[in-house]
């Protein structure tokens, strides 16, 4: 019961504050991790501002910035002029998705299990004591490491990395539902409007 | 946005000249590398001295959050790295302390994004300004652990009393240079099972590592709620994991601390006789 | 038949992939399924640990793919459950000795004489983890109800979702009395934060640290907490839809707080 007051004094129980910082921190990270979304974004914030003004594109900086409390969308763009309600020129296209590449089928030669390795009878020494156990590995695993030998091939990189790495191709993002359990199906392709963003829990 | 700009150091006297680079690693994940750094980069710091704590788990940060430092981080180490900001922009001062700083890892990029001549130019910059420096190191052994132990001069092992974890770690110290002189943490000790023979003890551990004993830390619920809020338990007065903490900075600092008291009798009490004569 | 290919991974180390993967895998085998686990952390393996048969390996992972022996040789069958087998990491080498592709090519035929193949990804999202996912066609994204394992499983369900790779979530490690107190967040929290539809909820239990000493799977265990759970997740692997025994209601303060705070 004591506990329970010095609870109450202390204010808001742990979890929930942890909850309060990840919901942030992920909103960040997400944003972090999609820069064609943010390029997007600042592409359709500038067409829509250029419809009342005129704007100077070469110097307009849109950052995301997260404080304590909320993550919040910075934008400083420069005005030249005032349009007369004339409309602007269409938004520029979105670049298309590139195909993943599929997973090269060359083979290595590698001998098929047959039926009969289950049906065999299994063979045996007894499981040692831990720390025994642990003795005798430390003899195995503290053979000299080889240098390993080639590096794996970079070409067959799957679409995932290039694009973390290079910032090239977009990359599908995640649809984000409140409160529904995903089953992890495949998230819908990039425009046809069903990303939101963040994870903004109830009050 | 200069809100959180942060009051680096300036050079600091010669008296202590260079600062000292410590790694903290273990093999394994998740047995408590990046509390550690955070608790004694904020127990060190508490005691006076100027600390800079780098998280080297590009791709998965967490140094940042673990201190309640997350809304603060606006550059990483890939753009000190790459020469896209300077050094003192990306330097995170802590909320608490003015003697503590973050630099964190970027969240978007890879750790084979780490340039090994340039973490250790970067890591030798920072032992001119900082007394410590220290490494936040990845799980595993690959590019993210060799990046991390570029530039460190001293090691830190941190291992739980688990079968695993004590494995890891002994292949970890099989790929350090043994110029690094390692120590070890043992932690996450939970001595009831330790007495039970349900869990490895520190003995059991260190008779198969071989190291310098640095500390033991018995597990708490203390610090999952610490990290909830982003404290370093290490600034917990009532918290015995946090005096743990504090008297592993003070040992590194080259205190003769004894081990403290005994809250549970049996492997506690062995501790006494493991710190004697550790120097 | 063709096996299901599941991967277990968690981005964050530590959270319980291989004591998952070993149990998981366990509670299939006793249910009569077969089941293959590959252990994917070339260098630091431990699947072989957990499961009590490190002193068993004749051939691993790496020499399969490099053609130096064949699958048969290197797997290990389980003495204790008739229909599970161990494929073993190598232990001095490192993650870039084997490539996605054959990795998957592993993957594929060991699938098919088995009805599970679960892979244990290592930790990060590295080479490693790449490895591990190229081998599977489902995951479990494994994570505990703190902070740095959630951030972290999040970023790894990112990576999984660019390969559409259809995923379920099981929280780790719940203690149910700090849930209880607000010092822990609840697995409705986490569900939440990752958007994630669960499959398994495991409470935080001394007997698995006691039964990975020993390297027993705690399904063999009678009458064990922990080994009703895992048939649960088994069951559900399968298909069956169990309710979940959960542990964590919040408490008295948790609910008033929630009810002070939303007013």
């Amino acid at each position: 019961m004591f506990d329970f007051f010095a609870r109450l004094f202390r204010g808001e129980p742990s979890g929930a504050k942890a909850k309060e910082r990840l919901r942030l921190v992920l909103l960040s990270d997400h944003l972090a991790l999609a820069p064609d979304v943010v390029e997007s974004l600042r592409r359709d914030l500038l067409d829509v501002i250029s419809r009342y003004v005129e704007v100077d594109v070469d110097n307009v900086d849109v950052t995301f910035e997260q404080r304590e409390h909320e993550v919040a969308m910075l934008a400083n763009v420069p005005i030249l002029s005032v349009r007369n309600g004339r409309a602007h020129s269409a938004p520029a296209p979105r670049t298309p998705l590139a195909p993943a590449p599929s997973l090269a089928a060359e083979a290595p030669s590698l001998a098929p299990l047959e039926e009969s390795f289950w049906t065999e009878p299994v063979a045996e020494p007894a499981p040692a004591a831990a720390a025994a156990a642990v003795d005798a590995l430390a003899e195995t695993d503290r053979a000299p490491a080889e240098t390993h030998g080639s590096p794996a091939e970079m070409d067959g990189l799957p679409l995932a990395d290039a694009a973390v790495v290079a910032g090239a191709a977009p990359k599908p993002t995640r649809p984000r539902r409140r409160r529904r359990r995903r089953t992890g199906t495949m998230p819908p392709p990039p425009g046809t409007g069903e990303q939101r963003w963040g994870n903004s829990a109830p009050p | 946005m200069r809100e959180f700009a942060s009051e680096v150091p300036a050079a600091p006297p010669q008296e202590h000249g260079r600062g000292r680079s410590i790694v903290i690693t273990s093999g394994k994940g998740g047995v408590g590398k990046t509390t550690t750094t955070a608790n004694l980069g904020a127990a060190l710091a508490a005691r006076g001295a100027r600390v800079v704590m780098i998280d080297a788990d590009v791709g998965l940060r967490n140094l940042d959050i673990v201190l309640g430092l997350e809304s603060r981080v606006r550059y990483h180490l890939l753009d000190v790295l790459e020469e896209r900001v300077e050094l003192d922009d990306a330097l995170v001062r802590d909320k608490r302390s003015e003697l503590l700083f973050l630099l964190a890892a970027a969240q978007a990029r890879e750790k084979e994004d780490v340039d090994t001549a340039q973490m250790t130019a970067l890591v030798e910059r920072l032992r001119e300004r900082f007394d410590y420096v220290l490494i936040d190191s990845p799980a595993g052994i690959e590019v993210g652990f060799r990046n991390a132990i570029a530039g460190a001069d001293e090691a830190l092992i941190v291992c739980m009393p688990e079968v695993s974890s004590v494995r890891d770690a002994d292949r970890v110290v099989g790929l350090l240079p043994p110029a690094m002189r390692p120590q070890l943490i043992v932690n996450r000790v939970r001595p009831h099972l330790v007495r039970k023979g349900k869990m490895l003890s520190v003995d059991d551990v260190n008779a198969i590592l071989r190291l310098p004993l640095l500390g033991v830390i018995v597990d708490e619920p203390a610090v999952i709620t610490a990290t909830n809020r982003g404290e370093p338990v290490a600034l917990d007065a009532s918290s015995q994991t946090g005096s743990a903490f504090r008297a592993i900075a003070a040992r590194l600092a080259g205190e003769d601390v004894a081990a403290p008291a005994p809250r549970e009798a049996g492997v506690l009490a062995k501790l006494g006789a493991l710190f004697r004569g550790r120097r | 038949m063709s096996a299901r290919r599941i991967v277990l991974t968690s981005g964050k180390g530590g959270v319980g992939k291989t004591t998952t993967t070993a149990n998981v895998g366990a509670a299939l085998a006793q249910r009569g399924h077969r089941v293959v686990l590959v252990d994917a952390d070339i260098g630091l393996r431990n699947l072989d640990l957990v499961l009590g048969v490190e002193k068993r390996i004749v051939f691993d992972l790496v020499e399969v793919v490099e053609g130096r022996c064949q699958l048969r040789q290197a797997l290990i069958r389980d003495k204790r459950f008739e229909t599970l087998a161990i494929l073993p990491a190598a232990q001095t080498r490192d993650k870039e000795a084997v490539t996605e592709e054959q990795m998957a090519r592993v993957a594929e035929e060991l699938a098919a004489t088995a009805d599970f193949v679960l892979i244990d990804s290592p930790a990060g999202i590295e080479h490693g983890f790449r490895n591990a996912v190229a081998a599977a066609t489902e995951a479990i994204v494994v994570t505990t109800p703190e902070v740095s394992s959630i951030r972290d499983a999040d970023r790894v369900i990112g990576k999984l979702n660019e390969r559409a790779l259809p995923y379920r979530l099981i929280v780790n490690r719940v203690r149910a009395d700090m849930v209880r107190s607000g010092d822990m967040m609840s697995v409705d929290d986490v569900c939440d934060i990752l958007s994630s539809e669960l499959l398994g909820i495991v409470p935080d239990d001394e007997e698995i640290i006691d039964t990975t000493n020993r390297g027993e799977p705690v399904v063999l265990a009678e009458a064990s907490r922990l080994g009703a759970i895992y048939d649960k997740i088994a069951r559900r692997l399968e298909g069956e839809l169990v309710p979940f025994t959960r542990l964590d209601e919040p408490g008295l303060f948790g609910r008033l707080f929630a009810a002070f705070k939303a007013s």
